[in-house]
């Protein structure tokens, strides 16, 4: 190992704190406030190298949008809040503590309570030459824009489901590139009923109506990826056509999977999910099946910022004992009922599921054939003897996909959750959940 | 403060580089270099794709270790190697 600077420092965190909340997200920082006057000491974590999440990433490519500065103005009135970003969760070292891990340092993060807003991550399927450089998922795309990616004058393709793709359009087209097509999977007549039916939601119909790009098609969705060492050229299905576009560029999400392995490692119940997956079972107060954790956000179930927002608030409340207030019980509802009708209107197509070829890579990390995984019977063969799963992401990638192709649910989590250093790892203990 | 006009000086594989503040180590690999991370164990080139560090195809050397491009911000005397991370 190239030792440019000093081995990282490994150290048990002697100050455990009383609320820690995994996430940074609209879900995680509105959990923080919600808590905060109670004056108990609160630590926010997050993964990426800013607060914000998903929706509210920004970097060299975008400023920090409103929403986000005002919950951090909100936050910076109280110093017993305190924000670690950089910073991923490893383990669980017992059950009321986590093994972290940042770029300069690993400890152990006691905690009274804990509040998980590990968010969602996007449905990436296999298609062929879905590997070839040049091919993204939308959302990182969008993603990767907002942290400085040159996009300008690149012919760039969206394809995939959800209004997430209208998003990404936006960032591609904001940075210079020409968006030559967004191609949505659901059927026109689904998209007109949603459509229709933002009429209750008024700021997304003209969010909507904004971003509705020219190059919008229904009854769309990519067939393959062309190309020698990096993209050339994209196929659609069109309707009953399959057109041809020549593109530097394909962002290719088919909608969203709710992150759980850290809560499903901690033991927190599962539900199942409108699309099929996993999602953490939550009650009316945002408690998991583990009483003294929490969850809020995407990871109970994909629906958006202002839904995170309201759950948030909730469950930093509920972990102070306070009761939240009508009107966050009625904007949760009324932002779940918009969620299930992206659900309903954005349902995978079953064509989606026969894109792969028998030689099309499904595990990216291993290499693993999609052919080669279709012939096993469930996900534990597909590990075991094809090492499908297995490699650095932990199936995070082609675990999702194969519950959609296969119906197979994605394996229990096991500790390290992400690659992580020796020496963070020689910090584990052996208690619940912790290596072995 | 506007974050946009400070210059940040790096190496990428053995080279010196320069991008703006809040530049990712991702968009860095395109703005300095060819876009790959690294290559597969059958040897195709790799690059950035979920962009939220869940994918694990960005994975590169910093400083001798193995991060996340994605989840990295390029910082000031930073050594980045691609195509090297285990």
């Amino acid at each position: 190992m190239n030792a440019t600077r000093p081995a990282p420092n490994t150290f048990a965190n002697q100050n455990a704190c009383a609320i820690l909340i995994v996430g940074a997200g609209p879900a995680g920082l509105s959990a923080a406030l919600a808590a905060a006057p109670s004056g108990r000491s609160i630590v926010v974590l997050d993964d990426n190298p800013a607060p914000g999440g998903q929706v509210w990433r920004h970097g060299a490519g975008a400023a920090p949008p409103g929403p986000l500065q005002q919950l951090q103005e909100a936050l910076a009135r109280y110093p017993h809040v305190r924000m670690r970003c950089g910073t991923r969760v490893v383990a669980a070292h017992s059950s009321h503590a986590l093994l972290l891990e940042s770029a300069d340092s690993a400890w152990v993060q006691g905690f009274e309570q804990l509040i998980l807003c590990t968010g969602a991550r996007e449905l990436l399927l296999p298609f062929p030459g879905w590997t070839l450089h040049g091919v993204t998922g939308a959302g990182g795309l969008q993603a990767l824009i907002k942290s400085g990616l040159p996009v300008r004058g690149q012919r760039i393709v969206i394809a995939g489901s959800g209004p997430l793709l209208l998003a990404a359009a936006a960032s591609a087209a904001q940075a210079g590139a020409q968006v030559l097509r967004v191609a949505e999977q659901s059927s026109w007549g689904q998209v007109a009923a949603f459509g229709a039916g933002l009429l209750r939601w008024p700021g997304k119909l003209m969010q909507a109506a904004t971003l509705l790009p020219p190059a919008y098609r229904c009854d769309s969705y990519v067939l393959a990826a062309q190309g020698e060492a990096s993209l050339q050229s994209v196929q659609l299905r069109q309707g009953a056509h399959t057109v041809q576009l020549d593109c530097e560029r394909l962002a290719a999400g088919f909608g969203l999977v709710p992150s759980v392995e850290l809560g499903r490692l901690l033991g927190c119940a599962t539900r199942r999910s409108a699309q099929g997956g996993l999602a953490l079972q939550v009650d009316a107060e945002q408690t998991t099946s583990v009483p003294h954790i929490f969850a809020a956000g995407e990871c109970t179930g994909a629906g958006g910022a202002e839904l995170s927002m309201a759950e948030g608030h909730i469950a930093g409340l509920a972990a102070i004992g306070q009761a939240a207030t009508a009107a966050h019980m009625h904007a949760r509802r009324r932002w779940q009922d918009f969620a299930s009708r992206v659900d309903t209107h954005f349902a995978l197509r079953p064509e989606l599921s026969s894109l792969a070829q028998a030689d099309t890579l499904l595990c990216r990390c291993e290499d693993v054939a999609y052919g080669s995984v279709a012939a096993c019977k469930n996900w534990n063969d597909a590990k075991l003897h094809q090492r499908c799963g297995m490699g650095a992401c932990q199936g995070r990638i082609c675990g999702a996909a194969a519950q959609i192709l296969f119906g197979w649910d994605a394996p229990s989590p096991r500790p390290p959750l992400s690659p992580a250093r020796v020496s963070t790892l020689s910090l584990a203990g052996d208690d619940n959940g912790a290596l072995q | 403060m506007n974050i946009a006009q400070t210059v940040v000086h790096f190496q990428l594989n053995g080279q010196a580089a320069q991008v703006a503040a809040g530049t990712s180590i991702a968009a860095a690999l395109y703005l300095c270099g060819d876009g790959v991370a690294r290559h597969s164990v059958s040897g195709q080139a790799r690059a950035p794709v979920c962009g939220m560090g869940v994918c694990q195809e960005c994975r590169v050397l910093v400083n001798g270790y193995s991060q996340l491009a994605c989840q990295t911000l390029c910082a000031p005397g930073m050594v980045v190697e691609t195509g090297a991370a285990a």
